[in-house]
């Protein structure tokens, strides 16, 4: 195990932000602290990085036990949302810093800093300060800068969370490779569960402080743990007292097993994806939910607005919680 | 010109709020997409090289702006400064020469110029040290101290100089006497220079990204080293232009040293008090010559501030 936190509770004030939260972290994996805002997500990874000082419980990194330890001993690299990045000195010596605080001689710290800066492509950019840099070059100068002291964890708090949904997606894409090259034990928060599945091999859900379920993307996506799990992390719509995906909502012009009558209330055309909207007429009244479906499907049954339909959750599927 | 006036939003757009200045300009905001650098050098002659008003055309509402301004700053700075720089001027270089140079006008300039820097180095260290106290650490009546820090602003420095005078006056109350001693003079002068490096250098601390030093610290950085290479940088200058104020006030101090100072010639008597007493003496030709040196100082020291403030707009 990199990283392993044992019973850890953290409060401001009144607000208990952390509660007997228990984490492993295996070695070499990239793991998504993943939850919505206020959740604890950011509290939980400045409590391993030692920015804040947990009121209980214990972090172990490494086999070693951490909890007492000040951030500069713990031998971790931390990405923060905002880049932090040096202002006043060039992307060099931003990615220079940990090295020269350790004292490396000259010839080493240039060798290194030029891998890191080829590494995460801002080779031609070492003579600038960040001001001049976009925001999704300062976050991989920021990155260069955290790899620099090869930290036995890498820490991302929020990386993308500042930067367009283009570039967020290109460094999406990029993190996931350079974690291939690189191989360090990264862990990184995020809100955005599409992009915890895209690139996690872990996720670790928070919410209210407590960990709802870790697990690897698929498994948490297929069996989640609760109706609270299962919304956060895709779309979801109710029929017949079930939570089930939109996409596994099965529409028919026949009554089968199991189906409830419905009729069709609109219809988008989303490309590809059509989104149906629908009122089930169940035993306790009528309910509003819609289903996924490929366009492909709609023309085949010929769904319209106002057509009598019957509708199931497709009958294959695991993943469906009863609620009610 | 006719370039950018026909094309205002295209350089508009061009000159975006953190292009750097000028020379190093990475045209266009950088790109996330690594590219070839090279090949945007060749566009030099593009409408963004165009600054200040030529970028865009200037409308009736802007005139209007500008004259006032430049009429204003006329009446108020420009002529009056122009006046004495001309009356000044009257007397050739070497009577000019000769007037600041008499033992008495030399020793008061002296004098000024000496307290002046050693008052605006106590202020670099001790007012950014207050700055730190105030924005960093949290203690009872605070806000009591920050609202104090202002006074010497707000109070008319001839009361500065009487409050100084009657507590280390001949019958000081707390037994020291200062009155009448160039020390006197230096307590004056740091009296109503206080507020200036506190006042630059606290809104640059308030604004200083926390996360720079969290940064640092988990690249193994120690509470000094953050200090000296993360904080310190970044406040400097601020520092300097607060300090640079604080000289300029002090070289032109009169009020709160007009009675502490006893206006001793050629031991307590500051340039200021100098001058006065030449116009009292009804030779204006000298005051005017006075003038125009502690001018050509103030005036060098602004333009080193400014200068200093483009150096650090250059690192962002």
């Amino acid at each position: 195990m990199a990283i392993e936190i044992r019973g850890v509770n953290k409060s401001f004030g009144d607000a208990a932000v952390l509660r007997d939260v228990s984490v492993d972290v295996t070695s070499g994996s990239l793991t998504a602290l993943l939850g919505p805002s206020g959740g604890g997500k950011s509290t939980l990874l400045r409590v391993i990085a030692g920015l804040e000082r947990p009121d209980s419980g214990q972090v172990v990194i490494s086999g070693r036990d951490a909890t007492r330890l000040p951030p500069q001993r713990r031998d971790v690299g931390f990405v923060f949302q905002h880049y932090a990045a040096f202002k006043h000195m060039t992307v060099f010596e931003n990615v220079a810093f940990g090295l020269r605080i350790r004292k490396r001689p000259k010839d080493e710290i240039k060798k290194r800093v030029g891998e890191l800066l080829d590494l995460v492509h801002l080779d031609q950019f070492a003579e600038r300060y960040p001001a001049q840099l976009s925001g999704g070059q300062r976050q991989r100068m920021a990155l260069a800068r955290a790899l620099a002291v090869d930290p036995e964890v890498l820490l991302l708090d929020e990386p993308f969370g500042a930067l367009d949904a283009q570039v967020r997606k290109e460094l999406r894409a990029w993190l996931r490779r350079l974690h291939d090259e690189v191989h360090v034990t990264t862990v990184f928060v995020t809100h955005d569960q599409e992009e915890a599945i895209e690139v996690a091999d872990t996720i670790v859900l928070l919410a209210d402080g407590v960990v709802q379920q870790q697990g690897a993307p698929a498994e948490i996506y297929d069996n989640p743990a609760s109706p609270f799990v299962m919304r956060f992390l895709g779309p979801v719509t109710e029929i017949d007292g079930r939570l089930i995906r939109p996409h596994d909502v099965e529409i028919r012009t026949e009554p089968g097993e199991g189906t409830s009558p419905a009729v069709i209330t609109r219809v988008v055309r989303l490309g590809f994806e059509v989104r149906v909207e629908f009122t089930v007429r169940g035993a306790e009244g009528e309910q509003a939910a819609w289903a996924q479906l490929t366009r492909e499907t709609v023309e085949r049954i010929a769904i319209e607005e106002g057509a009598e339909v019957h509708v199931r959750p497709r009958p294959a599927i695991k993943h469906s919680i009863q609620i009610a | 010109m006719a370039t950018s006036e026909t094309t205002p939003d295209v350089s508009a757009e061009g000159v975006s709020q953190d292009a750097p200045s000028a020379g190093t300009a990475p045209d266009e905001t950088a790109h996330d997409v690594p590219r070839d650098m090279t090949k945007r050098d060749g566009s030099a002659g593009r409408p963004r090289r165009f600054t200040g008003t030529g970028r865009w055309p200037v409308g009736d509402g802007t005139a209007i702006g500008l004259g006032t301004v430049t009429i204003f700053l006329s009446a108020v700075v420009l002529i009056p400064l122009g006046a004495v720089i001309w009356k000044s001027a009257e007397q050739g270089p070497g009577g000019f020469w000769d007037a600041i140079t008499t033992p008495d006008a030399w020793a008061a300039l002296k004098l000024t110029v000496i307290a002046s820097l050693f008052v605006a180095l106590v202020n670099l260290v001790m007012g950014t040290l207050i700055a730190w106290v105030l924005v960093r650490d949290s203690f009872p009546g605070k806000g009591v101290v920050d609202l104090l820090i202002d006074l010497p602003f707000a109070l008319p420095t001839i009361v500065a100089g009487l409050v100084l005078l009657t507590l280390y006056g001949t019958d000081s109350p707390v037994g020291i006497t200062l009155a009448y001693t160039r020390i006197g003079v230096v307590v004056a002068l740091l009296f109503v220079t206080l507020p200036f490096v506190v006042r630059t250098v606290q809104p640059v601390l308030l604004e200083l990204d926390k996360e720079m030093e969290q940064a640092a610290a988990s690249l193994g950085a120690g509470n000094w080293t953050i200090f000296r290479r993360i904080i310190l940088p970044n406040l400097v200058p601020a520092m300097l232009a607060g300090t640079a104020l604080a000289f300029t006030r002090a070289v032109a101090e009169f009020g709160s040293t007009v009675l502490i100072s006893g206006n001793v010639p050629f031991k307590t008597q500051v340039a200021a008090v100098h001058l006065f007493g030449q116009i009292e003496s009804d030779n204006t030709a000298a005051a005017a010559a006075i003038s125009t040196a502690l001018l050509t100082l103030s005036l060098l020291v602004l333009l080193a501030i400014d200068l200093l403030r483009r150096w650090g707009a250059r690192r962002g």
